[in-house]
C-alpha cells in the first residue's frame, strides 16, 4: 500500500485532524466549518461515517481495532492489568511491531461514578499501565503517548456497571507517527 | 425594648459559629442591630419583608426602578431566610422616598423588616440607586439609607450591592449577591459532549461564554481579585492549565509540558501562586507554580493520586485528595509541602476538598453506598456533616460569605445531564440555579468591587 493511501485510510478511520490534537471525539476542526453559534458540530452532533479499510487486511487500522482489539478494561479504581488485558496488549504489541508506519495514543478513561479531578488522574494511570506494557513487550516508547479523558469521553451512556464495565478503559489508537 | 423580632435559623450545626451567633442578652449588651436574623440552632422562620416599590425620581427611569426592586426582592427571598410579601399587597403605601414610613399598615401586613428605594437617571447615562432599611416592628430605621452609582447597564449590580447591604445589616455577615460564577457550560450527548467555559451573575443572569466548544474544558477557578480564571483545556490536545485574563480576553498555557498532564489548578490567597496537579508517567503529584517567575515547587511524593488541591484562606496550609491510602481521603499539609495530615475518616470517600473563605470549614464530595454528597467538615476533620444527596452530586464552590454552597448535580441514564445548585451551610434552601446549557463545575467569584 502506498504511503498517500495508507495516510488517507488512517485519516478517515480514525477522524484525525491533526497528529497532536487526539482529542477525536470532537472531530478536531471540523465544527469549526458551517457553525457560527460557537458550540461547533462536526463529529460530536450528526452521523458520522468513516471507511475503517478492510478488515480482512491484517495491516489495516480496522484489523487492529476490530481483530486484534484495541481496548483493554479495567475494574473499579483499578488500573492493574487483568489476564485478558495483557493478552489482548500481547496482540497489539505484535501488531504494531509488524507495522511500525503507525504512532499510538493509548487513551485512558474511567467510569461517571467518580470526582472529575481523581478521574482524570486515574484514567493516566490506566493509559500509564497499558504503555509500560506495550513497551516491555517491544513496543519502542518513541511511538506512544497517552492522554487521559477521565471521565469525560464515555462510549456507553447507561447509569448500570453494564456501561461502566465497558468506559472504564485504556484505547490503543493508530495515529500518523511523525517521519514515517 | 430594642431587641425586636428575630427569626431563629438553623445555619450551622453543633454551635459551629457560637461566637457569631449573639444571643438575645449578648445583644442588647452588645447594641446588635435591633433588626436581627440570628444565626443558632433551631427551626427555621423565614423573616417576612417587603420591598416597596422603588419610586422613579427621574423621568424615564420607571422600568428600571420596578427591576432593581424585583431584584433586590428575589436576592433576599432566594438565601431562604426571608419570606417576600407581594407587592400587590402594599402598592402605593410609598410615595415619597424621604416620607415617613406608614409603620402601622406595614405592620398590618404582617412585615418585620422594609426596605424603601428610589432610582434616577443622572449624567453621562448613570443611574443612582438609593435605599432604607426599616425596622417595622420598632420603627426605626436600620443603619442610615445609602446610594449606589453605576452605568444604567450595570442595574442589576446596582441592586445586588442594595440587597447585599441590607443581607449584612440584618444577618451580620457579608453578602454575597454582587458577585459572578464562572462555570462549564455542556451540550450534546452524553458520549459527545460539548463544554465549553461561561461565566454569569450568581443567580444566573448576564451569561456570556469565554471560550468555543473545540475543546473540552474542565474545572475553571477564579484569580483572589476576580479578574483572571484558571481552567484546565484539551486545546492543545492533551490537558494543560490556562490563565485567562477576563477584562483582555488573553490567554495563555501554564505548565506546558510534553508527556505530562496539568490539571485541578487553584490560586493562592496571594493570587500570585497556582498549587495544581501534574501527572508523569501515571503518577499525579501537588505542585505549585510561581506566576511571575514560572518557578515549580514540588509539594508531594507518594505513587498514590494527589489531586484537587486547595490553600487556606492565610495561605499557610493546602488541603488536597489522594488515594493513598487507598481510596481518596482529604488530607491536610502545610503550604510548603512536608507531611500530610489525614482528616477525613468516615465512610466511604472523600474528594474536592475546597476551603471556606472564612476558614472555619473545608467542603468536599462523598462518596458512599451508591450515592454523593456535599459536606462540610471542620479543618481538622471533625464536625462532618452531608449538606446533599443524589446520584451524583459534586465539586463544591464556595459563595464569598462562606455560607453558601454551589455545586453541580448530574442525573443518571442515557439522558443524564449537569446542573448547577446552591445550597446553605445548614443543608437548607437547596435550589437549583438557572443556566441556557447543561451546566457543571461551578466556581464562586469573590464579592465584586
Amino acid at each position: 500500500m502506498g504511503t498517500l493511501s495508507k495516510v488517507l485510510i488512517v485519516m478517515a478511520a480514525l477522524g484525525l485532524a491533526a497528529c497532536n490534537n487526539p482529542d477525536r471525539y470532537l472531530g478536531g476542526d471540523a465544527g469549526g466549518a458551517g457553525y457560527d453559534d460557537g458550540w461547533g458540530g462536526g463529529a460530536a452532533g450528526g452521523i458520522d461515517a468513516a471507511p475503517l479499510g478492510d478488515v480482512r487486511n491484517p495491516a489495516s487500522p480496522a484489523f487492529f481495532q476490530a481483530r486484534v482489539g484495541d481496548r483493554v478494561f479495567f475494574a473499579v479504581d483499578q488500573s492493574t492489568l487483568t489476564p485478558e488485558a495483557r493478552d489482548i496488549l500481547a496482540g497489539q504489541a505484535r501488531w504494531l511491531n509488524e507495522n511500525r508506519g503507525y504512532g499510538i495514543v493509548i487513551e485512558g478513561h474511567a467510569d461517571e461514578r467518580g470526582t472529575r479531578e481523581y478521574n482524570l488522574a486515574l484514567g493516566a494511570r490506566r493509559a500509564n499501565a497499558v504503555q509500560e506494557y506495550l513497551v516491555s513487550l517491544g513496543v519502542s516508547p518513541g511511538r506512544l503517548r497517552t492522554i487521559s479523558y477521565g471521565k469525560e469521553r464515555p462510549v456507553e451512556i447507561c447509569s448500570e456497571e453494564a456501561c461502566y464495565a465497558r468506559n472504564r478503559r485504556a484505547v490503543t489508537v493508530l495515529t500518523l507517527s511523525a517521519g514515517s | 425594648m430594642s431587641l425586636t423580632r428575630r427569626s431563629t435559623l438553623a445555619a450551622l450545626g453543633g454551635g459551629l459559629i457560637a461566637a457569631a451567633a449573639a444571643g438575645p442578652r449578648a445583644a442588647l449588651a452588645q447594641a446588635s442591630p435591633p433588626l436581627r436574623i440570628e444565626i443558632t440552632e433551631g427551626v427555621v422562620e423565614p423573616m417576612p419583608f417587603a420591598v416597596a416599590a422603588f419610586l422613579p425620581e427621574t423621568p424615564g427611569v420607571a422600568e428600571a426602578a420596578a427591576n432593581v426592586a424585583r431584584v433586590v426582592a428575589a436576592d433576599l427571598a432566594g438565601t431562604g431566610l426571608f419570606r417576600e410579601i407581594a407587592p400587590s399587597a402594599h402598592r402605593g403605601l410609598v410615595t415619597s422616598f424621604d416620607a415617613p414610613v406608614a409603620f402601622a399598615a406595614w405592620r398590618a401586613l404582617g412585615a418585620q423588616a422594609l426596605v424603601t428605594g428610589a432610582v434616577a437617571a443622572e449624567a453621562g447615562g448613570r443611574l443612582a440607586v438609593k435605599f432604607r432599611l426599616h425596622d417595622i416592628q420598632t420603627g426605626r430605621e436600620v443603619g442610615e439609607g445609602l446610594r449606589f452609582r453605576g452605568g444604567a447597564e450595570l442595574w442589576r449590580r446596582l441592586a445586588h450591592k442594595v440587597a447585599d447591604a441590607v443581607y449584612a445589616r440584618i444577618t451580620g455577615e457579608g453578602g454575597y449577591f454582587d458577585s459572578q460564577v464562572v462555570y462549564v457550560a455542556e451540550q450534546g450527548p452524553k458520549d459527545a459532549r460539548r463544554k465549553r467555559l461561561a461565566i454569569m451573575d450568581y443567580d444566573g443572569a448576564n451569561p456570556r461564554y469565554l471560550t468555543e466548544a473545540r475543546a473540552l474544558v474542565l474545572g475553571p477557578r477564579f484569580a483572589p481579585a476576580g479578574d483572571r480564571v484558571l481552567f484546565t483545556s484539551f486545546e492543545r490536545g492533551f490537558p494543560r492549565i490556562f490563565l485567562l485574563d477576563l477584562a483582555s480576553g488573553q490567554r495563555r498555557a501554564l505548565e506546558d509540558q510534553p508527556g505530562t498532564m496539568a490539571f485541578s489548578p487553584r490560586f493562592g490567597p496571594d493570587g500570585r501562586t497556582v498549587v495544581f496537579s501534574l501527572e508523569q508517567g501515571g503518577n499525579s503529584e501537588i505542585f505549585t507554580l510561581d506566576l511571575a517567575s514560572g518557578r515549580r515547587t514540588r509539594l508531594t511524593t507518594h505513587p498514590g493520586i494527589d489531586t484537587s488541591p486547595c490553600f487556606s484562606p492565610d495561605g499557610s496550609r493546602i488541603v488536597f485528595e489522594s488515594d493513598r491510602s487507598g481510596r481518596q481521603q482529604l488530607y491536610v499539609m502545610p503550604a510548603e509541602g512536608g507531611e500530610p495530615r489525614r482528616i477525613s475518616f468516615g465512610e466511604g470517600r472523600y474528594a474536592t476538598p475546597v476551603w471556606s473563605p472564612r476558614g472555619d470549614l473545608i467542603a468536599f464530595t462523598k462518596q458512599n453506598a451508591g450515592r454523593f454528597h456535599i459536606g462540610v467538615m471542620r479543618p481538622d476533620g471533625s464536625g462532618e456533616r452531608l449538606l446533599t444527596a443524589s446520584f451524583l452530586d459534586e465539586g463544591p464552590s464556595w459563595a464569598p460569605n462562606g455560607r453558601v454552597i454551589l455545586f453541580a448535580r448530574e442525573t443518571a441514564g442515557a439522558g443524564g445531564a449537569p446542573g448547577l445548585f446552591s445550597v446553605d451551610i445548614s443543608g437548607r434552601n437547596l435550589r437549583p440555579v438557572p443556566t441556557e446549557t447543561f451546566a457543571s463545575d461551578p466556581a464562586w467569584s469573590p464579592l465584586l468591587p
